[in-house]
């Protein structure tokens, strides 16, 4: 492999982390974030940060990863409060409002963003390793949880939070274990980033990323591994397939996202579903 | 003065998220969606807004036929994108509008470029001293304009047959389709004022700055769904005065929070600390 597809597939590996971790969330859960990009702000915040004082690639990483499961979390306690369209609304607030305080803030670079992040202490094609094992470890999480009795019980939650609550399950505490978890990944998919270019800036982790997750778990079939990493791959790659377009990239972007609500609301996983008839989607 | 130069920069502001936001709180109201390419019409009545002005001479013109095409353009969206879909999750539609959007955003930037147009020679740029303020007349008009039209849209929904069938099918869609209302003539409706409204916003705006540029609807879009939430989703009187409230506060608060938070995300601030507070907004309906 040359260095261009190694940093393409470290791209893909990233992108897979964050679409995976907002299928947690939103898939799962059924609680839509319309701000998940924050999160994989905050956690590419702490890593560049920590990385500058000269912390190594683990703990940095690492306090990414649980700084924005806290803030997750605590995010997550809105999901309480409100629901549907509302969550949408306030999830897409603090995406702007990351963006907004980070702006201003000096000691995080402000526009500027940060730059000169020290390399991660290992070669291009290790890096990629490291970044597709946790892809990897992100997924077989994802299948264990869905498999597992909270898997269970997130289902029940995002079919009708009532009838669960009826049935004595403690939705709070799933709801804000499903932020949590979903944001500390996102978290770990920013440090990853912050590594891998060593500039960052706050409009990378803005409300256009965030739709870029989402349009990934929605392309792919809310809710489905499978189809999500097959169109996180798909979208993740699609510029440079169509390089020869790059003026009418978004263009196509929009209209891709568009069409797939529009004409298959169900995804990449509809599709499958449809030819093997496992089982009814919700 | 600067406190009451503020203020007067907030109403101006404000009832221009008003007008925005109005449109985009009665389809919510009426199909419980978000619509987000509201913002997509906002620019379109610009763009077609400066055009027309340039082409016609007369800015009157260029605000009546960007309101017209806006508003059909909004009817064609309401049957090609969201009626068939209106029975699926309520993430199926955001995310359609959002990619519709996006689409609608770029297909601007491909047919107008990405620098943006100006008038010819810009209307009402003159300025007008009043007690020591000082106001461009293409404020004073914005102004006019947003009231004029806020209240003929009052008027409309109290005063006449069309109003009262469209407000009795946002309340109860079966029981007002009983009495002879078509819903579905209703929605086209709701549809052509709004956007035809966002329309007129956006010249207004494109008039203040002297610009349109592609992505001069993303601020407005993401912050008026902001305002319909803060006003109780589909509550008109709640989004008026929601409106009002953050243009005040973001012409306020730029001067003295503006070092530690965005301008643009003062809404956002705003917005989380009530919803805190009073999960369905400032005025919940229902």
């Amino acid at each position: 492999m040359g260095l261009y597809e190694i940093s393409l597939a470290t791209v893909v590996g990233i992108n897979i982390i964050l679409a995976v971790s907002l299928n947690l969330i939103t898939g799962y859960c059924g609680q839509i974030s319309l701000g998940h990009a924050a999160f994989y702000g905050i956690g590419a915040y702490t890593a560049a940060l920590l990385a500058k004082i000269g912390w190594p690639i683990y703990l940095t990483l690492g306090a990414g990863f649980c700084l924005a499961g806290i803030v997750g979390a605590v995010i997550g306690l809105t999901s309480l409060r409100v629901r549907e369209d509302f969550l949408a609304i306030v999830t897409m607030g603090v995406a702007f409002l990351f963006v907004g305080i980070v702006r201003q803030q000096d000691f995080l670079g402000g526009e500027m963003g940060i730059s000169g992040i020290p390399s991660p202490g290992m070669t291009k094609p290790a890096y990629l390793c490291l970044v597709l094992i946790l892809a990897l470890l992100a997924i077989l999480f994802s299948w264990y949880v869905k498999r597992s009795w909270m898997g269970y019980a997130f289902d029940a939650v995002a079919d009708d939070e009532q009838t669960a609550k009826t049935l004595g399950l403690d939705v709070k505490s799933y709801k804000i274990t499903a932020f949590a978890m979903g944001t500390a990944m996102a978290g770990l998919a920013g440090g990853l980033y912050a590594y891998y270019t060593r500039f960052i800036i706050p409009d990378a982790f803005g409300f256009i990323q965030s739709i870029t997750i989402l349009s990934m778990v929605a392309v792919g079939g809310i809710g489905s591994i499978f189809g999500v990493v097959l169109a996180t791959v798909f979208l993740s790659l699609m510029p440079e397939i169509f390089r020869f377009i790059n003026d009418y990239k978004l263009l196509l972007y929009g209209i891709l996202l568009f069409s797939v609500m529009r004409f298959a609301p169900d995804g990449l996983a509809g599709f499958y579903k449809l030819l093997y008839k496992k089982r009814n989607l919700r | 003065m600067l406190y009451i130069e503020l203020f007067i920069q907030g109403l101006i502001q404000g009832s221009t998220y008003a007008i925005i936001a109005v449109g985009l709180t009665l389809v919510y109201g009426l199909l419980r969606v978000l619509h987000v390419a509201h913002a997509g019409l906002f620019t379109l009545g610009a763009y077609l807004g400066v055009v027309l002005t340039n082409q016609t001479g007369s800015l009157a013109a260029g605000i009546f036929l960007a309101a017209i095409g806006s508003g059909v353009v909004g009817m064609a969206i309401y049957r090609l994108v969201y009626e068939p879909i209106l029975n699926r999750p309520p993430h199926v539609a955001l995310i359609a509008s959002i990619g519709l959007y996006i689409g609608m955003e770029e297909l601007f930037r491909l047919v107008f470029g990405p620098f943006g147009l100006s008038f010819a020679s810009a209307p009402l740029q003159n300025v007008v001293v009043f007690f020591d303020i000082h106001l461009r007349t293409c404020q004073i008009v914005t102004m006019i304009t947003n009231i004029l039209l806020l209240g003929i849209l009052a008027w409309i929904s109290q005063r006449t047959r069309i109003g009262i069938g469209w407000r009795a099918t946002v309340d109860d869609p079966e029981i007002s389709a009983c009495f002879g209302i078509d819903p579905v003539r209703v929605r086209y409706l709701v549809f052509f004022m709004g956007s035809a409204l966002a329309a007129v916003a956006g010249v207004l705006v494109a008039l203040l700055s002297n610009l349109v540029e592609p992505t001069m609807g993303a601020v407005p879009s993401y912050k008026s769904l902001a305002i319909i939430v803060l006003g109780g989703l589909g509550n008109v009187t709640g989004t008026l005065i929601a409106s009002l409230a953050l243009g005040i506060i973001e012409a306020f608060g730029t001067i003295y929070i503006g070092n530690f938070l965005d301008r643009d995300a003062i809404a956002f601030a705003f917005l989380i600390v009530v919803l805190m507070i009073k999960p369905t907004g400032l005025f919940a309906s229902r």
